[in-house]
C-alpha cells in the first residue's frame, strides 16, 4: 500500500548551499591571489606595503575557503565523503611522488623550464577532479 | 552484503529520491545502496531499519550466510 514518504529535514537544501558557499571563497581566494601575484607589478609599482596588505588578504580569504570546505564535506553523506577521501588520497600522493620528482627533474636539469608550485597544484587538481569523476561512476 | 530496499521502497510507492530525502543522503547513494555497490554504515543503517520499521536483518543479508 502506497504510504507518503517522511518528511525530511533540509539536506539537500544546506548542501546546495554549502556547496555555493564554498564556490563563493575559491573565486574569492583565486581573485585575491591574482591581485596579490600580478597587483605589484601592474597596479601599485611593487610598493612593500600594499604588496604586504594583498597576501595578507589572500591568506585571510585562504583560511575562509578552508572551512568553507571543511563545512561542505561535513554536509556530504557518506557515501559522498567516501568518493570524497579517496580522491583527496590519490590527488596527495599524486603530489607527493609527482612533485618530488618533477623537483629532481628540475635539479638534474632533466627539463627544460623550472619546477614551480603552479605545476605541483595544478596536478593535484587534476588527479582530484580525475578521482571525483572517478568514484562518482563507480557507484553510479 | 545484500538488501531488500528496493522492495521495501517499491512497497510503499516511493521513488529513490523520496527515500534519498527521508535519509537526508543523495539519491546517488540510495541507488548504490540498492544495487549492492556501496554498504551502509551502521548509523545508516539503523536509520534505514528506523523508517521502515523493520529489523536490520530483515533488510540486510549476509551473502556469506546464504
Amino acid at each position: 500500500m502506497p504510504t507518503n514518504p517522511p518528511d525530511a529535514g533540509a539536506w539537500a537544501t544546506r548542501q546546495i548551499r554549502n556547496t555555493l558557499g564554498l564556490a563563493a571563497w575559491t573565486v574569492a581566494w583565486v581573485a585575491s591571489l591574482a591581485l596579490a601575484a600580478f597587483g605589484p607589478g601592474n597596479l601599485w609599482d611593487n610598493e612593500p606595503a600594499p604588496t604586504l596588505i594583498a597576501i595578507a588578504v589572500s591568506v585571510l580569504v585562504g583560511i575562509g575557503m578552508l572551512f568553507a570546505n571543511k563545512r561542505n564535506l561535513q554536509g556530504l553523506d557518506e557515501l559522498q565523503r567516501t568518493i570524497q577521501l579517496q580522491a583527496m588520497a590519490w590527488s596527495l600522493g599524486a603530489g607527493l611522488v609527482g612533485g618530488t620528482a618533477w623537483t629532481l627533474f628540475d635539479r638534474h636539469d632533466l627539463v627544460a623550464f623550472e619546477a614551480e608550485i603552479g605545476h605541483l597544484i595544478a596536478l593535484m587538481a587534476v588527479v582530484y577532479l580525475a578521482g571525483s569523476v572517478a568514484g562518482v561512476l563507480r557507484y553510479r | 552484503m545484500k538488501n531488500r530496499l528496493k522492495v521495501l521502497r517499491a512497497e510503499r510507492d516511493w521513488t529513490q529520491a523520496d527515500l534519498a530525502q527521508a535519509l537526508e543522503v543523495s539519491r546517488q547513494t540510495v541507488n548504490a545502496l540498492e544495487t549492492g555497490k556501496y554498504d551502509p554504515s551502521l548509523p545508516l543503517a539503523f536509520r534505514l531499519a528506523r523508517l521502515f520499521g523493520r529489523p536490520i536483518e530483515e533488510i540486510f543479508q549476509d551473502e556469506a550466510e546464504g
